[in-house]
């Protein structure tokens, strides 16, 4: 009994902050555009009973679904949302691994204040940090300030709006997520199993290649689920550090929005990105279980 | 202390109705109204004032369409109170509440007339147009001293834009006012929403698109300002100011506004009161009060906008009243022209135009 109450929470929050806010925008997909408040239709009206949402249901159709297939903006974009968020995990791995792997390897007394350093940016808002970033890359920035009295260059870069800062936004802003679970995977692992390696012949390279990664594994898929998922619909960075000709679908989903006030087009491409986006984890899900099961 | 945190929580909870009666939320552009206003509005009529800034009419639609945003006062441009009209978004004003009425100015308010039929809906707070903002030395240093300041040859004619390049060019990241221009130089009707037309307007920006540094519709008062772009696209007022900040801070950047020759766009932002603002009592009061002939006058004073204020005229400094940039005279009121909202239809395509020609795809 108190283990079916344990396992209801996780499912009732699910259902409460997934399932049903997913389910209305289902709904809003279904729906035609309408110049009203709120600028769609069919609208359920309780008063109008069992018919009511009869008549709701037969309105519904997939129209907004066989229109984004017609235009290849939408799939020009999802894939460019996919290639930014690949690149961003993949780079924020190089750059999360060593850190986290230092992290662990540090003394004890120390771990705390860098867990701490690791952590601190998140006390600053999200928008001022992406702001600041703006300062630094502009032309007439900090970056370019510094190199050229440096004499490294000779004109200004041209960072700022365009696709290079949207790495370094998504990549400076997720860092974090990351780093952590590597770091809680590496720091759990047995010290002693290094010494074994060595110990029948590994040397420090192949030791780390054969025991540390393997057994980070889970911190690994982890954080890159951790980066890869929000920075596939991402707007805010590409908004503000991204040029004109970014094209990711958190913009086309923001355009669709509020530029052609069309809700019903906007949910369809909220409701397919889902879909690009739980499909691989479901999958991945199934088949980390049946390894288990391989290994149990 | 868990005691105090219960009875200021108990507080709010029965202080939210009575609070909000005394509060008054206002949704205005962002870089639009003398800021010490505000202060006056508190001092005068005791009701609070909250002032929130967006700089896209797109954003403040959503808004409105979605319902419930919590304004008491909003300022579309009027073709999107038009729309917006049509969706039910505003109530009627109660014009017993608005005494200033009687300051409008008859010219515009007839002009107004055409988006919100008997101006039964909305009051103008500032008009303009959309024109040319160029830093003149550094453009005269790279075109020559002929360049084609006031024209839009300036900034749809590829051989120029090539060159100012190399400064910094910025438009402005609005389709309902780039394609009218575009439209316009091109020769042909700036409210002509045809397929014909938009293949002609994406013709002409897509030659000068790999020299625009950036699509954007309130950086370029700044970027103007501190030379790191030497001409935008822009909203008259804006650009004004832009040149007002150079000044200031003398960094030898020379701005100056220009209603393009070929014809120049003409936009009037009026103040609505959503049909489900908390506030209305308190809404009218604001309208009332920015009605009063001093305070329309500081605010144009200020931003370098001219309003539909007949009597805020007297109150007006010499730069503003006496600049045809900004109340433009018989001449140059003939070369503004007004423009018709887009419907859904077209909306779409003109939405998926700009995609295009923003990110090539």
């Amino acid at each position: 009994m108190r283990r079916a109450l344990l396992i209801v929470v996780p499912y009732l929050w699910l259902l409460a902050l997934f399932l049903v806010p997913f389910v209305i925008v289902l709904k809003i997909a279904l729906s035609d555009y309408n110049l009203s408040i709120p600028p769609y239709s069919p609208q359920y009206d309780p008063s109008s009973g069992w018919q009511g949402l009869r008549d709701m249901f037969a309105a519904f159709d997939f129209e907004n679904f066989v229109f984004l297939t017609e235009d290849d903006l939408y799939w020009k974009a999802y894939l460019s949302s996919l290639q930014i968020a690949l690149i961003s995990t993949l780079l924020s791995l190089l750059v999360g691994y060593p850190i986290a792997y230092a992290m662990a390897r540090a003394p004890e007394q120390w771990r705390p204040t860098l867990m701490m350093l690791v952590i601190l940016p998140f006390w600053t808002s999200f928008l001022i940090r992406v702001y600041a970033w703006k300062g630094i890359l502009s032309t007439e920035g900090y970056l370019n300030q510094l190199l050229l009295g440096l004499g490294a260059i000779e004109q200004p870069l041209t960072i700022l709006n365009t696709d290079t800062a949207v790495y370094i936004g998504i990549v400076y802003t997720y860092l974090p997520f990351m780093i952590l679970p590597i770091y809680a995977a590496l720091d759990k692992m047995d010290g002693s199993l290094l010494e074994a390696a060595e110990d029948l012949g590994c040397s420090r390279l192949s030791a780390f290649w054969l025991v540390t990664v393997p057994l980070s594994r889970n911190g690994i898929i982890a954080g890159s689920f951790l980066v890869f998922i929000p920075a596939v619909g991402e707007f805010v960075i590409p908004a503000l550090l991204g040029g004109s000709d970014t094209l990711m679908i958190g913009k086309v989903l923001y355009e669709e929005f509020f530029n052609n006030r069309d809700w019903p087009v906007a949910s369809a491409v909220a409701v397919i990105l889902l879909l690009i986006l739980v499909i691989p984890i479901v999958l991945f899900q199934r088949n980390q279980q049946k390894q288990r099961e391989l290994d149990g | 202390m868990k005691h105090a945190f219960l009875t200021t929580a108990a507080l709010l909870a029965l202080g939210t109705s009575a609070a909000l009666a005394q509060e008054v939320r206002v949704y205005n552009w962002s870089d639009y109204i003398d800021d010490s206003l505000i202060e006056k509005f508190e001092q005068e009529t005791g009701l609070d004032l909250v002032y929130d800034v967006f700089d896209s009419n797109e954003l403040l639609e959503t808004k409105m369409l979605a319902g419930g945003s919590g304004y008491d006062v909003v300022v579309p441009t009027g073709t999107f109170l038009q729309r917006q009209i049509g969706a039910g978004a505003f109530q009627k004003l109660d014009t017993s509440q608005l005494p200033n009425l009687g300051n409008m100015w008859d010219v515009i308010e007839k002009r107004t007339e055409t988006y919100d039929e008997g101006n039964a809906y909305s009051i103008n707070y500032m008009w303009g147009s959309t024109g040319i903002g160029a830093d003149v030395p550094k453009v005269q240093e790279i075109l020559g001293e002929d360049a084609a300041i006031g024209s839009l040859d300036l900034i749809f004619d590829p051989a120029n834009m090539e060159k100012l390049a190399t400064c910094g060019v910025h438009f402005l990241d609005a389709p309902t006012e780039m394609i009218p221009a575009a439209l316009a130089y091109a020769g042909m009707d700036p409210d002509s929403k045809s397929d014909e037309a938009l293949a002609k307007a994406e013709e002409v920006l897509m030659a000068v698109r790999p020299y625009v540094q950036k699509f954007h519709s309130s950086e370029y008062i700044n970027a103007l300002a501190n030379g790191d772009i030497c001409v935008a696209f822009g909203w008259s007022g804006d650009i004004l100011q832009a040149r007002d900040r150079a000044a200031e801070a003398d960094n030898g950047v020379e701005i100056a506004y220009n209603a393009p020759s070929e014809g120049a766009l003409m936009w009037f932002d009026q103040m609505a009161i959503p049909v489900d603002a908390p506030n209305p009592e308190g809404a009218h009061v604001f309208l009332n009060f920015i009605m009063d002939a001093e305070n329309m006058a500081a605010a144009s004073n200020y931003v370098y906008f001219a309003n539909g204020n007949k009597a805020a005229q007297e109150f007006l400094n010499d730069d503003v009243i006496g600049d045809t940039a900004i109340y433009p005279d018989e001449a140059a009121l003939d070369n503004l022209y007004t423009v018709t909202p887009w419907g859904a239809r077209d909306q779409r395509d003109l939405t998926r135009l700009w995609t295009k020609i923003k990110s090539g795809t």
